[in-house]
């Protein structure tokens, strides 16, 4: 499967040798990131590097700016202060396009499921020719073959996440950002989900998952950055971080406490 | 005065005998609406939905303009139409002046605010919604637009339904620069006024109840492709 993954749908030479004449994305720097609104700071000086390979994991409770940063990385959203580069360059539109976004309520076109895909390939400059041929492949990975014809917007929750993991890997992105993408999910679909993910990574894309669950971030995380008030409290390998967290608020988090 | 109860009678026998001048009323009436509301919809929904997605000084103030053009006054249109394609107006030369074109010109002035107005509001509602994603995949300002209106395509067609409405209805304009020349300009709404001023009133009504017949079968066959758009999530 990850044979498939890796010829179909991602970076034909994985993510950590840019494909063709593709721009340098690496490494996403953010520095003394800022983000604002009304007056009250929600991205306090962030500054953190994503580099490929690791699979990074954010954490944090409600508020604590998790969205907020893969918004800013994705350009969704410009800072108020603070530079984000890519390759040590300022992001413009080709390098936006190494970058694919999953949310966490999926927002699928009022087509087809093959209709979305089409939609998605021709954004993403696919020539019209080799259309056809990655979309039954991303099909297959997604394991969706079999409800190409069906509305997209009248799938279950799992399959309709699972269309939308598949159209962000039509891009053959380097970085996938996802947030919170199984969090009205039941067990199975999650499952689904994760072996996606999985494949994703084995490929060589870069993975930053928003996540609230813990079981979630022990089974996918390399690497956690913890947010708290919209600072980054902890950044740390996985197994250290859930062994032996440093900061106050990642303890009081992993013990259930309350964080006010 | 005829009694009404005749006048229908006589209407409805005329309808059903397919009078010939009747359907030539009719077939003008239907060829003028549908390439007026065709150029409407070819300009409005664009300027639609630019005026959605775009932004730009002076944003709100085109909103406001093309707003308030919806309720243009028909004999205004036409009177600046006949200005315009009068002998000794700029576009006299293409003798278009009483002449079906000059219905479709004046028409088409006067249901385009409408397709751009309606049509604003439905792309601005459905971009809110497709912003973000459209945005994360790189979408370009014409894919975004595009999207946009394939994707609002079975609400537009309501939009294009109330500018069918107007044009169907719109006697003011055409009778202006139109004349209601018998066998040239003549449509069903300038047969209406001048057979019941004529006091003929089998004419008007069996042209009336047509009026009204086909603006329901055609609001029917849009609800109906909508709903069905809707069963399937389309919409």
């Amino acid at each position: 499967m990850h044979d498939l993954v890796r010829s179909a749908a991602l970076p034909e030479s994985g993510a950590l040798s840019t494909p063709g004449n593709a721009p340098v994305i690496w490494p996403v720097a953010l520095r003394d990131v800022c983000f604002t609104v009304g007056g009250k700071m929600l991205i306090d000086r962030m500054s953190l590097q994503l580099t490929p390979g690791r699979r990074s994991v954010i954490m944090g409770p409600n508020g604590a700016g998790k969205s907020l940063l893969l918004r800013l990385t994705a350009g969704l959203l410009q800072p108020t202060a603070g530079k984000i580069t890519f390759g040590g360059q300022a992001a413009d539109d080709a390098l936006r396009r190494r970058v694919a976004v999953v949310f966490q309520r999926p927002v699928l076109l009022r087509r087809s499921v093959a209709g979305n895909l089409n939609h998605a390939l021709a954004t993403y400059g696919v020539p019209r020719r080799e259309r056809a041929g990655r979309r039954e492949e991303l099909l297959a990975l997604g394991q969706l073959e079999h409800l190409a014809e069906r509305p997209a917007r009248v799938l279950s929750g799992g399959e309709q996440q699972r269309l939308s993991m598949i159209r962000a890997l039509a891009a053959k992105p380097e970085l996938l950002l996802l947030d919170e993408p199984t969090a009205s999910l039941d067990p199975q679909a999650t499952a689904a989900i994760e072996d996606l993910i999985g494949q994703a990574s084995a490929a060589g894309v870069k993975i930053v998952l928003v996540t609230h669950d813990s079981g979630q971030a022990r089974r996918l995380a390399d690497d956690i950055l913890f947010l708290h008030g919209g600072k980054l409290a902890e950044s740390a390998p996985a197994d250290s971080f859930f062994d032996n967290p440093q900061s106050a608020a990642a303890q009081a988090y992993l013990e259930g406490r309350l964080l006010l | 005065m005829q009694d009404f109860g005749a006048a229908f009678s006589q209407a409805f026998a005329l309808i059903l005998s397919g009078d010939a001048d009747l359907m030539e009323i009719i077939g003008l009436s239907l060829r003028v609406t549908v390439a007026a509301v065709a150029i409407a919809c070819a300009i409005g929904l664009p300027l639609g939905a630019v005026l959605a997605v775009a932004r730009f000084p002076g944003r709100m103030a085109a909103i406001i303009f093309i707003n308030a053009l919806m309720g243009l006054p028909p004999v205004v249109v036409g009177l600046g139409v006949y200005l315009l394609l009068s002998r000794a107006g700029p576009l006299g030369p293409l003798q278009l002046l009483y002449t079906p074109t000059a219905m479709i010109i004046a028409q088409t002035i006067l249901v385009t605010p409408i397709v751009a107005a309606l049509s604003r509001q439905v792309v601005e509602d459905l971009h809110g919604e497709y912003d973000e994603l459209l945005r994360s995949m790189g979408a370009r300002r014409f894919g975004v637009i595009a999207t946009l209106l394939w994707d609002a395509r079975y609400s537009l067609l309501t939009t294009a339904l109330a500018g069918m409405g107007r044009a169907l209805a719109e006697v003011g304009a055409v009778i202006i620069v139109g004349g209601n020349i018998n066998h040239v300009t003549r449509v069903m709404t300038t047969t209406i006024a001048l057979e019941t001023s004529k006091g003929n009133l089998s004419l008007a009504l069996g042209l009336g109840i047509i009026l009204v017949s086909l603006s329901i079968l055609v609001n029917g066959l849009v609800m109906g492709l909508r709903s069905s758009a809707a069963r399937m999530a389309y919409a």
